[in-house]
């Protein structure tokens, strides 16, 4: 070999794994109300800052401050805080019942309900959600039934997906919620169509889409970048930096040079960089987002600096990539307990008011599963018909799938 | 009706629709002002503005992405891949996400796109401009391939794909552009002017995705072939001495089997002529489907005439490409045994 002139190859690897402790004081976290909220129509040129900052309203003592505080009225917050709690709840249920073998498979979303909750609701109901499989907080704040989810996930025979999809894999048309993928990234650049297509109609209405950090590394997410640039399209960009990809830490993706939002500058549009676990700080950021699209601002890229606090899904075990009480370390909390915190301070919800909360939840999603348990499971009970599987291949059955339909003898 | 070469009848297609219906929209690299490498969208921006007919950024993968979500808006996005060589960068989203859309969302969401590509060699092309990937798409459930061999067709089946609400894949033999072509590249270029499928008329026909059609009626053999191959196959067919039937399949998914078995089984002997490379080629699924339908009644093995399992070398372009001397080896062969 020859002799080492300095050359060396780098592999990121993360500051901790199993057996050590976790640590995050390397984290640049400026205190909540520091960043300046600026006029939505800004130059992306002069937002370079806001790339490499953090946006943040909740202060780690319960109390919302600065420009970025959107002033939301309490019971805005409670709904905010509800369907977060649902999520929650209803995502430990789902989990639950796949290891019992109901489902095949499920995904949770602890740690980062805030970034799909109080999006949807910054959001208008008219404008297109393109997500990735961790957004489930979009349907229960946009009013989908857990039941309808639920008859999903069992693949049974309500399941509005004919049982053709693993489930999270969630489609809502009446909810304006796309068909979710499962090949990641692959939505992105979908969303800016959606959103050219918005334009070139002349409406209102846009689109906004999700992927994780690890997910920026894919041609899916620059062609979303410079395709929404290039025609200015009316589209939120959101990169959910939860710092995990199933094993790879966010470094693996580049996170370690430079931060995720900071790509958004260099394609032309401003980069929001906000505490993905502070809901008064999404909510804002997104309302920036959406007034400059509706004005002809065109697309803003969000990074969510969040934690994934759980695992990937159910077939990967944390413990085997990183430490076990990472989670509880994570410095910006937990973002139902933050709102929650704040809801007590300034008066609005109460210990006792949460525990009812969680009461009544609890209650909705048991008797929610029961009912979808009885248009059958994955393995049990009612599936959707079999002849079902030959159909919507295309718009009009073929004859060669009429004939293979016949074959199996459905 | 007029005289219209393939490009133009392609061009035309665009214009009834772009006419007909405010929600296509056509794109793609160098398709605007410029109107596109081959001349296909020329004058289509000037007369129906910017924002309907305009230029993409060099990323076929973003192309197909931008056309599925403009699809789930209510439009009828036309995109062209410049050369179906450069497809492969935007394959993930035509085989993962245009082609099962409407399937995995249980028939809430389709992805109603066309997507236009010029293929096959015989251009002095080399090895990445001379490609003819269609039976990778053909594999493909959700999607619908389309090949045609001339002007009429090109147009007809145009329309019906943009009106399609599906996703397609139009291969387009480049080099038919200008004419048809006979497989012998020392014989001087042949135009569409005195074809019979060189008379298009200027408004709006279609013609059914799915119908494969007989171009030469014959008692001997079959051979099933598209594209280019059609042309080369009439030749071979004229010189032969033999009886021979000839069936352009024109759409290759969903293929058109009752009409090539019903030929078939009549001629008792059958060719299968394509331009692709040879293993595991569309060919191959053809003459199965062949065999399932027709067996009892074959007089002798079904031969395929294809492309050699190389890149189409620059160089050696008449060595690749499969011209009239292997098919009448193959006729030979079949007929005499």
């Amino acid at each position: 070999m020859a002799p080492n002139n300095g050359n060396k190859l780098n592999v990121p690897a993360p500051r901790n794994r199993p057996g050590e402790a976790p640590e995050f004081h390397n984290l640049d976290i400026p205190d909540a109300g520091a960043v300046a909220r600026p006029d939505v129509m800004m130059d992306p040129k002069e937002m370079f800052g806001y790339a490499n900052s953090l946006i943040r309203v909740l202060k780690m003592n319960n109390k919302a401050v600065g420009e970025w505080d959107p002033g939301l009225c309490a019971d805005d917050m409670r709904k905010g805080l509800y369907d977060m709690m649902t999520t929650r709840i209803y995502d430990d249920r789902m989990q639950n019942m796949q290891r019992v073998g109901k489902m095949s498979f499920y995904m949770k979303c602890r740690g980062e309900e805030a970034v799909s909750v109080a999006q949807a609701m910054a959001l208008d109901d008219k404008d297109m959600l393109f997500p990735s499989y961790r957004q489930q907080g979009l349907l229960i704040s946009r009013g989908r039934d857990l039941l309808d989810m639920m008859n999903h996930c069992l693949s049974n025979s309500k399941d509005n997906c004919k049982g053709r999809q693993l489930p999270v894999m969630y489609s809502w048309r009446e909810g304006n919620f796309f068909s979710i993928s499962g090949n990641l990234g692959t939505q992105f650049c979908q969303a800016v169509g959606w959103a050219v297509a918005s334009a070139y109609k002349g409406e209102d209405a846009l689109a906004a889409t999700w992927i994780g950090e690890g997910t920026t590394a894919t041609s899916d997410f620059h062609h979303g970048m410079t395709f929404a640039a290039v025609y200015n399209a009316p589209v939120i960009l959101n990169v959910v930096n939860n710092q995990w990809a199933i094993s790879s830490f966010q470094g693996i993706a580049g996170g370690e040079k430079s931060t995720f939002a900071a790509r958004g500058v260099g394609y032309g549009m401003p980069g929001l960089r906000v505490d993905g676990n502070d809901f008064l700080a999404v909510y804002a950021v997104t309302k920036w987002a959406a007034e400059r699209a509706r004005n002809g601002g065109g697309p803003t890229m969000i990074e969510h600096f969040t934690y994934r606090a759980d695992a990937h899904s159910t077939s990967d075990d944390p413990s085997k990539y990183r430490p076990e009480d990472e989670a509880e370390s994570w410095p910006l909390g937990d973002p139902i307990e933050r709102l929650k915190q704040h809801l007590i301070e300034i008066g609005e919800w109460s210990e006792e008011k949460h525990a009812e909360a969680i009461k009544e939840i609890t209650a909705l999603v048991t008797r929610k599963y029961k009912e979808a348990e009885s248009y059958g499971t994955l393995n049990s009970g009612e599936r959707p018909e079999v002849s079902s599987m030959f159909e919507d291949i295309f718009k009009e059955q073929p004859e060669h799938l009429r004939r293979q339909r016949q074959k199996l003898g459905v | 009706m007029a005289k219209m070469n393939m490009i133009q009848a392609i061009n035309s297609a665009h214009d009834v629709m772009l006419e007909k219906d405010k929600s296509v929209v056509v794109f793609g690299e160098d398709v605007g002002y410029f109107g596109g490498v081959f001349n296909a969208t020329e004058g289509l921006q000037e007369k129906h503005g910017i924002q309907r007919v305009f230029d993409t950024p060099i990323a076929e993968g973003g192309i197909i992405a931008l056309a599925i979500g403009m699809g789930v808006n209510d439009l009828r996005p036309v995109t062209e891949i410049q050369f179906s060589d450069y497809i492969y960068p935007a394959f993930d989203q035509i085989v993962s996400e245009a082609s099962r859309l409407r399937y995995r969302s249980g028939g809430e969401y389709w992805a109603p796109i066309t997507i236009r590509t010029p293929c096959g060699g015989g251009i002095r092309g080399g090895q990445t401009h001379s490609q003819s990937p269609e039976g990778i798409f053909t594999h493909v459930s959700g999607i619908k391939t389309i090949m045609a061999s001339n002007p009429y067709d090109a147009k007809g089946l145009l329309i019906s794909a943009i009106e399609d609400d599906d996703p397609v894949v139009f291969f387009e033999p480049k080099r038919l552009y200008n004419g048809p072509f006979y497989g012998d590249p020392k014989q001087p270029p042949q135009s569409w002017e005195k074809h019979a499928k060189g008379e298009v008329p200027d408004g709006y026909y279609t013609i059914p995705i799915g119908k494969a059609e007989t171009v030469r009626v014959g008692s001997d053999l079959t051979i099933v072939t598209y594209g280019t191959m059609v042309h080369v196959s009439l030749a071979a067919a004229e010189m032969s001495g033999y009886d021979v039937e000839v069936i352009d399949l024109r759409t290759l998914t969903p293929l058109d089997i009752d009409h090539i078995a019903s030929s078939v089984c009549r001629t008792g002997r059958c060719i299968v002529v394509h331009e692709a490379t040879k293993t595991g080629g569309f060919g191959a699924e053809i003459l199965s489907q062949i065999q399932e339908e027709c067996f009892w009644k074959l007089e002798a093995p079904i031969e395929r005439v294809a492309g050699w399992d190389i890149p189409y070398p620059h160089a050696f372009e008449w060595e690749y490409f499969p011209g009239q001397g292997r098919v009448l080896d193959a006729i030979k062969n079949v007929m005499e045994g």
